[in-house]
């Protein structure tokens, strides 16, 4: 058999990903922009492609309260969420990833209100940060495709147990639909066996409790062990990426994807769909002679600290484009890289570049003017630069 | 890499050790009212009551909190809960 190309949405991308996964419950609540993804795994499981359960559950608090439950008992769960339906969620997402289940989910991100707003912003995903879930965010339909299946197989390593999500930006990526590569189902499954039933909590003959009160001595070194399980991680995100690399052809066995940057004096670095715009601007950035690279942030959890180090070695400057806001300190993607300067020691021009907030296009102009801007000694380095479609507000 | 540590607890001893002592009333059964329905061995969040193999019940005074919840859930109200300082 084999393999077939598709035109398909990143929310079909998806879908089709955990069909290939063979998921077996799948606990979901609708929210734009993340409905389709899980009215086509209804479709599959109506017609008999998937033999999985689809929960039909009342909130997205009890979508992932099911996941919990099913992965607790060693089935492979799957959900996806956005925006508000994510901070309904929030309560179980933290719980899912303390108790070391491997669900994995799709977030398409969206713009929290007031005001009622269904585009893109990274907001919603960056509550996640510090929960412990492995979070991946990818810029097109087949990197949603591929990453999903890999997310399974990092999530059930049983040196990681973490869930892990992947958000992608709504409608620019979840509802525009491009060419997408789908493995054969024969080496999905041969990628990806049956998951093991690690830990069977409702086993009657071996009962647990999970998640039970703890001395306060002993609840630290379960924080500390999860930490050092999430650092491990990326070398399984990278085994995994090589493995996957080797079965499709397409390499994911690094935590982020560098572009140009090998003689670039100037990287820009930013992640999701508006990487690509990046990309574009660094084309026609060198066409003119300009040395200038992009460095796309797939993996943001565990953070390639590593990666940006060796990038930043070689350059002058670093502008990071971030699509959320931390009120009252600054680009949350922007502190993260500048945090890892600083803990390698590492001193250089780092610029702070907030945008695309409330789903705003963000175009490669606008990635040009800031590259033109910057160099001609406009904008101050450390500070918070604000720019909606190409006018600094 | 290390290995991953569960927040997963066997059954056994809390690690709060023995909770009898957290107990400022205590549940004593009458055994003549009861009816042996076995409720209290039921809603007891312990469990700290046992049944005996006449089916009547007893009370691990090891471990009950003295919550009271048996003795509310008695329905021939076979149980008094009895201050531990008088």
């Amino acid at each position: 058999m084999s393999r077939t190309k598709l035109v398909l949405t990143g929310n079909y991308a998806s879908a089709y990903a955990v069909l290939h996964s063979r998921a077996e419950v799948v606990p979901a609540y609708p929210i734009t922009p993340q409905t389709t993804i899980v009215e086509k795994i209804d479709e599959f499981i109506e017609t008999g492609m998937l033999d999985a359960t689809m929960v039909r559950v009342e909130s997205e608090h009890s979508a992932m309260a099911v996941a919990i439950g099913a992965s607790a008992v060693g089935v492979r769960t799957y959900t996806a969420t956005s925006s508000h339906g994510l901070l309904y969620m929030y309560e179980n997402l933290w719980w899912a990833a303390n108790a070391r289940l491997p669900i994995v989910a799709t977030f398409v991100t969206r713009t929290l209100g007031p005001p009622w707003n269904i585009w893109s912003d990274h907001q919603d995903f960056m509550t996640l940060r510090d929960s412990g879930w492995i979070l991946f965010m990818v810029k097109d339909a087949q990197e949603a495709y591929d990453l999903t299946i890999q997310a399974f197989k990092i999530a059930e390593n049983p040196d990681v147990r973490l869930p892990v999500g992947i958000a992608y930006d709504a409608f620019v990526i979840s509802h525009t639909a491009e060419p997408v590569e789908l493995l054969t189902q024969e080496e999905a499954d041969k990628f990806l066996p049956s998951p093991k039933a690690i830990q069977p909590l409702l086993d009657v003959d071996k009962p647990y409790s999970i998640g039970n009160l703890p001395k306060a001595d002993y609840h630290y070194i379960l924080r500390k062990n999860l930490w050092e399980n999430i650092l491990d991680a990326k070398n399984v995100i990278r085994e995994v990426g090589k493995e996957y690399g080797e079965l499709s052809g397409r390499d994911y066995s690094s935590l982020v994807e560098e572009y140009e940057c090998e003689d670039a004096d100037t990287v820009f670095i930013s992640m999701g769909a508006m990487a690509g715009e990046g990309m574009d601007a660094v084309d026609k950035l060198r066409d003119k002679g300009y040395k200038v690279g992009h460095l796309t942030i797939r993996t943001y959890r565990p953070f390639p600290d590593h990666e940006i180090k060796t990038i930043a070695e070689n350059a002058k400057r670093l502008i990071v484009f971030s699509r959320a806001l931390s009120n009252g300190k600054g680009g949350i993607l922007y502190d993260d890289v500048a945090s890892t300067l600083y803990r390698e020691g590492l001193r250089m021009e780092t610029y702070d570049i907030i945008a695309g907030l409330a789903g705003t296009e963000v175009s490669e102009e606008d990635f040009m003017k800031i590259y033109h801007d910057v160099r001609s000694g406009k904008l101050d380095t450390g500070k918070s630069i604000f720019i909606r479609r190409g006018e600094y507000v | 890499m290390g290995e991953v540590i569960y927040p997963v607890t066997e059954p056994g001893e809390g690690s709060a050790g023995k909770t009898g002592n957290w107990r400022w009333q205590k549940p004593i059964i009458i055994i003549d009212k009861c009816v042996k329905c076995g409720l209290c061995w039921v809603y007891c969040p312990e469990p700290a009551i046992y049944l005996d193999k006449m089916g009547y019940p007893h009370v691990n005074y090891e471990w009950c909190k003295g919550c009271g919840i048996c003795a509310h859930e008695c329905p021939s109200k076979a149980i008094d809960m009895v201050s531990e300082y008088e």
